[in-house]
């Protein structure tokens, strides 16, 4: 494989940092290892997310469906299977989903995707209440677990080192490639030979059993689970605004979103629990209108711009003819 | 019998939801993910007025209709023009109007649950039996179907029978051809879209009159609006109409016969029967 000498730098560099980050729980417990948890958790689901809202412009609003999803796959089997197994279990739970809808979906036309996603979570979410309370008994389940703040810590971390590694390998392959010409144009991508609906499937399963992994993770740590807290809408939105916030275009853009807007989160909603919902409403309008790429698309237009005035017009019909 | 006719009455109110989103996005081109936040808000406001003002319901309308019709102006004048000018052709148009409207949705939601935090409300008005073919209903329901019935009718008629009503219809067609006629399309298309949250909202209030409502439900009923919107045919009323009886009375018959919990389930099987048969909707013609 032959792999430009500036990405090994990056997956060096990302590989070290992660092992930087992978020591916190030895410096802080309580308050900033539970912000480490959530910054981790949203960095999985947003860069998941990214990867295939990214580059097909199909904005899903699916995430709090995936993250339900890995979430009743531990609480149902918890008593039952080891752990990793039921990581498994949220991985095959997440693909089986993101199929279902792919294969209704995906083959249409991307607004039907949108308006699917939209009422997903809550369909979910009301059919296992309606099975719970027909079959089950209790509306809620119980999961209790050995694992501290530092194991979640560290799974999802571990787990934010396995997406960005997929995601740059499906960057790097004729599956991300594809993606790409869709993105920019269907019509050629389906000239030149592109089976866009499968192409979508596959990323958008790709995607959703990452999310439903980080819902598995996470359901130790609410350890009583209810479909009102499982499948929270909130969750899809967070996970549209922060990745909008950093920018799509870059396999790490959403990060960029992710880490302040988690700081902020965590202020706002301890300082103003009861207006949460209407400052995030207001800082989601003012991304989607000041900042349509994101902070990383924002510094990029800016670099360009100035480049090509430095180098004056004739610089600028250069690189248009290239 | 008695299931066909409840689904029915039901139906009036959804065709007139489904109407509303149909008008902002078949001409305004706008994809408002927020459409249930405007009927839950009208649900609220009919509420306050009846039981704060003793306001009928009914005459309510006349102050929450144009009401809305002017607020909805306003979203489309501040919020939706600005993207309408950004965008380079109708993909990113769709892409930022669902992102745009997603965050009103969420704004709209915390700002009613502000006010009126996340409690069930309802009220009662005009609670007696009324009887059709030897089965009774609830006279609030089946006066809230002929108001449906009449707007619907009101609206039919302006499309189809005004110099005004055409140059909506126009614009849906296809907004460059219409400038060639001299249809001012941004004034078309604001028009559309305020008309389209009028009407939503005189169906939040004629919904509120016998249903329970919350803060949080609106999703669920934009999700009803864009399934009927899609199952009709985008900009086609008498789709939208047919979808609308076709959506009550089948969720009605699954919340009487199986469960009640499961109207949600039974809105996304028939949604996903009609993308799997029918994705150009009910009359449409399959793309060449």
């Amino acid at each position: 494989m032959n792999i430009p000498r500036n990405e090994i730098l990056a997956l060096g560099a990302g590989l070290a940092g992660a092992a930087v980050l992978a020591l916190l729980p030895l410096v802080t417990e309580g308050f900033w290892l539970s912000i480490g948890v959530n910054i981790m958790l949203y960095a999985v689901m947003c860069t998941a997310w990214a990867l295939f809202s990214g580059p097909t412009h199909l904005v899903s609003l699916a995430s709090a469906a995936f993250f339900g999803v890995g979430t009743y796959a531990v609480a149902i089997f918890i008593d039952v299977l080891p752990f990793p197994v039921l990581i498994l279990i949220a991985i095959a739970a997440g693909t089986v989903l993101a199929l279902l809808v792919g294969l209704a979906t995906l083959r249409l036309s991307g607004v039907y995707f949108v308006i699917f996603t939209l009422g997903l979570a809550e369909l979910i979410g009301q059919i296992v209440t309606w099975v719970q309370t027909n079959f089950g008994g209790a509306i809620g389940l119980y999961v209790f677990t050995d694992f501290t703040e530092t194991h979640l810590y560290w799974m999802l971390l571990a787990l934010t080192v396995v997406v960005f590694i997929t995601g740059w390998l499906v960057n790097r392959s004729r599956l991300g490639l594809a993606l790409r010409i869709i993105g920019n144009d269907e019509a050629v991508a389906r000239h030149v030979g592109v089976n866009t609906a499968r192409a979508r499937i596959i990323l958008f399963a790709i995607s959703g059993s990452f999310i439903a992994v980080a819902g598995a993770i996470m359901a130790p740590r609410y350890s009583y689970i209810t479909p009102d807290a499982a499948f929270n809408p909130m969750t899809s939105f967070m996970v549209v605004i922060m990745p909008m916030l950093g920018g799509t275009r870059r396999l790490w853009g959403p990060l960029v979103g992710v880490v302040p807007f988690t700081l902020i989160m965590d202020f706002i909603s301890s300082n103003f629990p009861n207006q949460t919902a209407v400052i995030v409403g207001i800082a989601f309008l003012a991304i989607v209108y000041v900042l349509p790429d994101g902070v990383t698309g924002w510094l990029e237009t800016m670099f360009h711009r100035r480049r090509s005035t430095e180098n004056g017009p004739l610089a600028k019909t250069a690189e248009e003819v290239k | 019998m008695q299931i066909l006719l409840t689904g029915l009455l039901l139906g009036g109110t959804y065709t007139l939801i489904a109407l509303g989103l149909t008008l902002q996005y078949g001409v305004a081109r706008i994809m408002n993910l927020a459409n249930g936040e405007t009927l839950v808000a009208a649900c609220f406001v009919t509420f306050w007025l009846y039981t704060g003002l003793g306001i009928n319901p009914l005459l309510g309308l006349l102050v929450i209709g144009p009401g809305a019709f002017v607020v909805n102006w306003l979203i489309y004048a501040w919020l939706m023009q600005p993207l309408v000018k950004r965008a380079k052709n109708r993909g990113m148009l769709e892409v930022d109007s669902i992102l745009a409207t997603f965050g009103l949705l969420f704004l709209f939601q915390g700002l009613m649950l502000l006010v009126f935090g996340g409690d069930y409300f309802n009220y009662e008005f005009l609670a007696q039996p009324f009887t059709i073919m030897g089965n009774s209903f609830g006279l609030n329901r089946v006066v809230a179907f002929v108001a449906a019935a009449v707007i619907a009718v009101a609206l039919y008629v302006f499309l189809y029978r005004t110099d005004r009503g055409t140059a909506v219809r126009a614009v849906a067609v296809d907004p460059r051809a219409a400038r060639l006629v001299a249809i001012d399309v941004r004034k078309t298309a604001a028009f559309a879209f305020a008309l389209g949250g009028a009407i939503t909202a005189c169906a939040g209030t004629l919904l509120s009159t016998f249903y329970t409502f919350n803060t949080s439900m609106g999703v669920v009923f934009t999700m009803k609006a864009l399934i009927i919107v899609i199952m009709g045919g985008v900009g086609d009323i008498r789709g939208a109409v047919l979808a609308a009886l076709v959506l009550g009375m089948t969720e009605t018959a699954v919340a009487s016969l199986l469960d009640p919990g499961l109207t949600l389930a039974a809105n996304y099987a028939l949604f996903i029967l009609v993308l799997l048969f029918r994705p150009q909707g009910i009359f449409g013609k399959r793309p060449a």
